[in-house]
């Protein structure tokens, strides 16, 4: 068996706002191989930024808070850090890209400063090896005419080339780990198409691991080994990307699935559709925040919540149609 | 097609944003061209899907359309009659019949009034000119009606847009354009902004009413899946053009323009074992900035299959077939080509 690289454990982390508790992640857990790419989807407002932001210890506290859990990279827990540490964590073993890079990238400084800045930051080299590098990056990524484009300022690039700039520094640091989130949804799809078959590319190539979070189940379909299908602040599904479209298990994710106009089907038969709208995450009731939404439910769905159990071998659902009544298997 | 006259023409619709200099004295410098000649045209109880990459000039095509720009040059025919030329009374009236939907539903709601405003604003407008005589019970009770419609519980009237959810929000933006009957409904990336599990109530919603209501759609998306899901014909708009517009299944089955088999192939399809096997057309670039004219195919920068005369002559637009137009080169004549 290959050893785990990154291990999240019933991580929470919960909002304190004015109408009350929000509890954005309460209790996810997964495991990162090295090389692997994992995907997490799920819907809008479900937790998938918070998860990963929770990851790196970047929670704007207060409102935030991560009330539980641990995250163990290279058999540490990272929540247990002093911001010194970490520091250098971040950007060096795990690097972020986010859904907007205009909030990563310094609109004042030219696109070669931050650049050199980042590599010498995490990396020992002269600034002069630094900018060799970045250019080098920047090659890779497909900027044209990078020894002249580098000295550009990001308002000075598309929306796709900045998000070019940013893949290009967070794999600058040869990290172990890369989190996307959501770094291709303001994008146009042949755009699209380039970032990820970029970033499948690189990782590939430098072997990191990659989180990419999404809402296009199309995406993960074509880039990701395993994934974990999230609602209301939880894991509701976790598989190998291949058996989860085979067979979905969660009535959502099922649900899900049967919603997406899809291009290659011929017969234009009416969209299934999962009536109703995402749980309140504020009082959340202690049973399956899916059930009002759910055509499957039952009795125990009301009342109790179906934690995640794995039901055959790289399979885990959190649903009462897998488990006995009794609640134990 | 039938021969009966189209509902909605468009003939070499132009619309071009000045540019300006000059603090004092504004003098244009240049133009955005948004849109910049394109030709189409809609018939009663179908659904034209217009799709195409940010920019490329959706929006401002059905904003001209429903004259809320002026169009720089060009016609747009309703029922025959031409709006753009069309006094502002006979305007008004007509204009009851063209309404829009809005990508938003958070901006494109006035956060200040309750649903029932929302909603009652196109019919009291419509009353006070006179066009449409309606007492206040009446209104009262169509929009009780049409909120049932869209799903929406009439208890809900009283409420502000802020206590609903995005799907719930684009419902009533639905209902308002119900309101006055139109015969047609420009909807703007109406579930762009939505989650998957209640885009498909929206596009459920939006189908079963056109079947009701005979309703003719012109759908703007930028995601291909959704637009084949909903059109009967597709238009596919590159940096102000129309460059192929086809019936819906042809345009899927058989792209011809490169644009249109690119983007086709960058969608993903939710299917690993078929997403895996694709052949990419990975296009390299960004699309270019529509504020210089253009003598070539607006597409030679990007296109993976262009010749020397793309670059300098701009491709006309051939009738492939019946259903089927595509304006490129490859698909013209050869002893039509320029030398
Ligand atoms: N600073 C904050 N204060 C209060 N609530 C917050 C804060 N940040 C996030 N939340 C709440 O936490 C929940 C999860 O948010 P998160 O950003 O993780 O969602 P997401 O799955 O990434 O959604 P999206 O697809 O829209 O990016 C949401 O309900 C959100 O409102
Ligand atoms: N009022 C305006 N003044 C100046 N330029 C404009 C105006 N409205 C749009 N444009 C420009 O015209 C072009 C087409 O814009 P439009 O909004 O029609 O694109 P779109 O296809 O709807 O894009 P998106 O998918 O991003 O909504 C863009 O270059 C845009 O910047
Ligand atoms: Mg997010
Ligand atoms: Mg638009």
């Amino acid at each position: 068996m290959k050893e785990k690289l990154l291990e999240v454990k019933g991580l929470a982390t919960y909002f304190k706002t004015d109408s009350g508790v929000v509890k954005a992640v309460d209790g996810v857990s997964f495991d990162l191989y090295p090389g692997e790419t994992l995907g997490i989807v799920g819907e809008s407002g479900c937790g998938k930024s918070v998860t990963n932001l929770s990851i790196m210890k970047l929670i704007p506290s207060p409102p935030g808070k991560i009330v539980g859990g641990e995250v163990i990279f290279k058999g540490e827990d990272i929540l247990k850090k002093s911001e010194e540490q970490l520091r250098k964590i971040r950007g060096n073993s795990i690097s972020m890209i986010f859904q907007d890079p205009m909030t990563s990238l310094n609109p004042f400084l030219r696109i070669s400063t931050q650049m050199i800045e980042t590599i010498v930051l995490h990396q020992d080299m002269s600034k002069a090896e630094a900018k060799k590098k970045a250019i080098e990056m920047l090659t890779l990524v497909g900027i044209p005419a990078p020894e002249k484009r580098i000295d550009s300022y990001p308002h000075q690039f598309s929306g796709g080339m900045r998000q070019r700039v940013m893949i290009a520094m967070a794999l600058s640091c040869n990290a172990d780990v890369l989190i996307a989130d959501e770094p291709t949804t303001a994008l146009d799809v042949t755009i699209q198409a380039q970032i990820l078959e970029l970033i499948d590319e690189l990782s590939k190539k430098l072997n990191t691991s990659v989180i990419l979070i999404t809402h296009d189940l199309g995406v993960v379909a074509g880039m990701c080994d395993t994934m974990c299908v999230m609602y209301a602040g939880r894991i509701v599904e976790k598989a190998e990307t291949h058996a989860l479209f085979a067979k979905p298990l969660h009535p959502y994710t099922t649900g899900l699935i049967q919603s997406v106009p899809r291009l290659d089907k011929d017969k234009k038969q009416r969209l299934f559709s999962i009536e109703g709208q995402p749980p309140n995450l504020i009082d959340l009731p202690d049973c399956c925040p899916f059930h009002p939404r759910c055509h499957k439910a039952m009795d125990i769905c009301r009342t109790k919540y179906p934690v995640l159990t794995e039901v055959e071998p790289g399979r885990e659902v959190a649903c009462w149609l897998y488990r006995d009544k009794e609640g134990e298997r | 097609m039938s021969n009966t006259k189209p509902l909605l023409e468009v003939k070499n619709l132009k619309m071009h944003f000045p540019i300006e200099e000059g603090i004092l004295i504004k003098r244009q410098v240049g133009a955005i061209r948004a849109v910049d000649g394109i030709s189409f045209t809609v018939n009663s109880g179908e659904t034209l899907g217009i799709v195409g990459e940010s920019g490329c000039g959706k929006s401002t095509t059905a904003r001209a359309i429903a004259q809320l720009y002026t169009p720089t040059d060009g016609e747009v025919l309703f029922e025959g009659k031409d709006l753009v030329t069309m006094s502002s009374k006979e305007l008004l009236k007509t204009r009851k019949n063209i309404q829009m939907i809005f990508q938003d539903p958070y901006a494109s709601l006035d956060s200040r009034m309750t649903v029932r405003t929302i909603i009652a604003e196109p019919l009291e407008i419509y009353s006070r000119t006179g066009i449409m005589k309606m007492t206040t019970e009446e209104i009262e009770q169509r929009v009780e009606e049409l909120m049932e419609r869209v799903g929406l519980s009439r208890f809900y009237k009283n409420r502000y847009p802020h206590e609903f959810s995005g799907g719930q929000r684009q419902r009533i933006g639905i209902a308002r354009a119900l309101a006055l009957n139109p015969k047609i409904i420009l909807a703007d990336e109406p579930v762009s902004a939505l989650d998957v599990s209640i885009q498909s109530q929206i596009l459920n919603l939006l189908s079963d009413l056109q079947k009701e209501m005979g309703l003719t759609y012109i759908f703007i998306a930028h995601d291909l899946a959704v637009i084949e899901y909903i059109s009967t014909r597709v238009a596919v708009m590159y940096l102000g053009k129309i460059v192929e517009i086809s019936e819906s299944k042809a345009l899927y089955k058989n792209p011809l323009h490169p644009y249109t088999q690119a983007l086709l192939s960058a969608a993903p399809i939710p299917d690993p074992l078929i997403e895996r096997k694709r052949q990419r057309i990975i296009l390299t670039g960004d699309v270019p900035s529509p504020d210089v004219e253009r003598y070539g195919c607006y597409f030679y920068d990007r296109c993976p299959k262009k010749m020397d005369h793309c670059k300098t002559h701009i491709p006309p637009m051939e009738q492939i077939d019946e259903n089927h137009q595509v304006a490129c080169w490859l698909h013209v004549d050869k002893a039509k080509w320029p030398v």
